[in-house]
């Protein structure tokens, strides 16, 4: 099962490295990434698979959300199907 | 991979725009739980609803969680207990006890279907329950009544229409301390919907399988977003931007109800893509409509941007989804929209606007708040005239009128919740009720006769 994971905040040193570290602590796969910084503002997409986390998806996302919370990071969770089934026919 | 632009655009309409489903309702079918014994069938029927949605909010509540969309409200809906009664006779209260307490265990917040259908007349057990309901609305917290007066196939059955005002009046002043909130769980419908997902109106009809599910989507907050990025565009653009967003929310709904269906073991039913508001700030449709240039909703202009807005989102939608059912389109419920709020605040919108309104959406006249001293005569006329629209456009009309009991103009009646609070509206205070009491059945319209 694949989600989507999108990190919104303010650029800082090191969040790629600790969002990595985070899905990794949780055996998630990271397999593409792409990441902008607009101004300050840092946005980031992750495609990962959560087929091996020892979490519900649920429990991941809300995970994470909290993780980046404490950097002032705005960090979704959110099943791949919702985009697909939104933009694609 | 997806485009960045388009998850970037889901997030934000689900986090800044208020999109979300609005209701997954299951719809059971309680034909077999019929017993001549009215105890027996009050037991069945607790126990067959308890069986099937026993999982109903959990796998709702899953599904919101995993997929990251809100999930509001997880409902059940039922064959119109009139049929039942036909065949137990007995007090039609033990009935609406009884769904009362089963909506309690299986944890939902509303459950629909203590209804009649009476458009050509009165069958056994429809008129004693179509009596009890004020006193049914009154003793219980869950349960939601409905009655179809008209269709156009069938004419509107006037007998009907005048007994409805009374009860709506009897709905407001049995729960006249507690913001008269029975009138506002009772709905008279003109061309009822048989799969319709929404409170207060949810059925199961009785051509309807033994059970489904039916979901009811949202959003109007990002459809005004939608148009508000276009704000030199002509007509078809905002017909087009509304169409591929109404799209877009309706793949959602139909992703929720596929997922709902499988999980429950219960068959997929339809997707009811209505854009129906809340009263929080960018959850309303009367916004949407002066996004398209209204200076308020109600203004001349308002009835042309509503028929565009109800069409495009039907026309956006129906591909979206495999099957498309309920009343599918904009609801203009005053008392749960910020801006139709505040324009019945501020005199733009009125009862007869509202009407004309209801000949292009979805629905009707609904959560309207009328003087207290509305008599029960002009709340028919009201009735009629709407089941009127109705019948001759061939489309379902709905009204949910509430008799503020106690109050008048410049006072508002406190809902609270998803129902709002609105603002006491005037009504046209000639007399029609002459014309009520005369009674009989209004004929089918010429078109009805389509064979």
């Amino acid at each position: 099962m694949k989600a989507v994971l999108t990190v919104i905040g303010r650029d800082t040193v090191g969040i790629l490295a600790q969002v990595s570290a985070d899905c990794a602590a949780h055996n998630v796969n990271i397999e593409d990434v792409s990441q902008s910084v607009l101004q300050d503002l840092f946005c980031m997409i992750m495609l990962v698979d959560v087929s091996a986390c020892e979490l519900s998806l649920a429990d991941f996302a809300e995970f994470m959300s909290e993780k980046g919370k404490a950097k002032g990071l705005a960090i979704h969770v959110m099943h791949e199907d919702i985009f697909k089934a939104m933009h694609s026919i | 991979m997806l485009n960045t632009h388009d998850i970037l655009e889901t997030i934000r309409m689900i986090q800044d725009e208020n999109l979300d489903i609005r209701t997954i309702t299951m719809g059971i079918s309680l034909l077999d739980c019929a017993d001549s014994n009215i105890s027996r069938s009050c037991g069945k029927i607790h126990t067959k609803i308890c069986r099937l949605a026993e999982n109903l909010v959990k796998v709702g509540d899953d599904i919101g969680r995993e997929y990251g969309i809100p999930i509001i409200n997880k409902r059940v809906a039922v064959t119109p207990i009139a049929m039942l009664l036909a065949a137990s006779g007995g007090d039609p209260i033990e009935y609406a006890k009884t769904l009362d307490k089963a909506a309690h265990d299986v944890g939902i917040n509303f459950i629909g279907g203590y209804s009649a259908l009476v458009q050509k007349g009165f069958a056994a057990g429809d008129e004693a329950l179509i009596r009890s309901i004020p006193q049914a609305l009154a003793d219980t917290e869950r349960v939601c009544s409905s009655a179809n007066i008209g269709s156009t196939k069938a004419g509107i059955n006037m007998d009907a229409v005048a007994l409805m005002g009374k009860i709506i009046r009897e709905c407001a002043v049995k729960t006249s301390g507690r913001n008269c909130i029975g009138a506002a769980k009772f709905v008279v419908f003109c061309n009822a919907p048989e799969d319709n997902p929404f409170m207060a109106g949810a059925f199961h009809g009785a051509g309807e399988p033994d059970c489904v599910i039916n979901v009811g989507v949202s959003g109007p907050g990002v459809v005004r977003n939608a148009i508000a990025k276009i704000p030199g565009g002509d007509i078809t653009a905002i017909a087009d931007t509304i169409k591929k967003t109404a799209f877009k929310i309706t793949r959602i709904g139909q992703l929720v109800a596929l997922q709902a269906s499988q999980r429950l073991g219960v068959p997929f039913g339809i997707v009811d893509l209505s854009l129906a508001p809340t009263p929080a700030i960018g959850d309303s449709v009367a916004y949407i409509l002066e996004e398209m240039g209204l200076e308020q909703c109600g203004a001349h202009g308002t009835t042309a941007a509503l028929a565009l807005l109800n069409d495009a989102v039907k026309k956006g939608g129906v591909m979206a989804s495999s099957h498309v059912g309920g009343l599918s389109g904009a609801f203009i419920p005053v008392s749960e929209d910020a801006g139709m709020i505040a324009a019945a605040h501020s005199g733009a919108l009125t009862l007869e606007k509202l009407e004309a309104m209801t000949a292009v959406c979805s629905v009707g006249l609904d959560m309207i708040v009328l003087p207290g001293d509305t008599s029960a005569d002009v709340l028919s006329a009201i009735l009629a005239d709407e089941a009127a629209i109705g019948m001759v456009n061939n489309k379902t009309t709905a009204v949910r009128l509430i008799p503020a009991i106690g109050k008048n103009i410049g006072d508002e009646l406190e809902f609270g919740g998803l129902l709002g609070s609105g603002p006491v509206m005037a009504v046209n205070g000639k007399s029609p009720a002459k014309f009520i009491a005369r009674g009989g059945r209004i004929p089918a319209p010429i078109h009805s006769l389509k064979n």
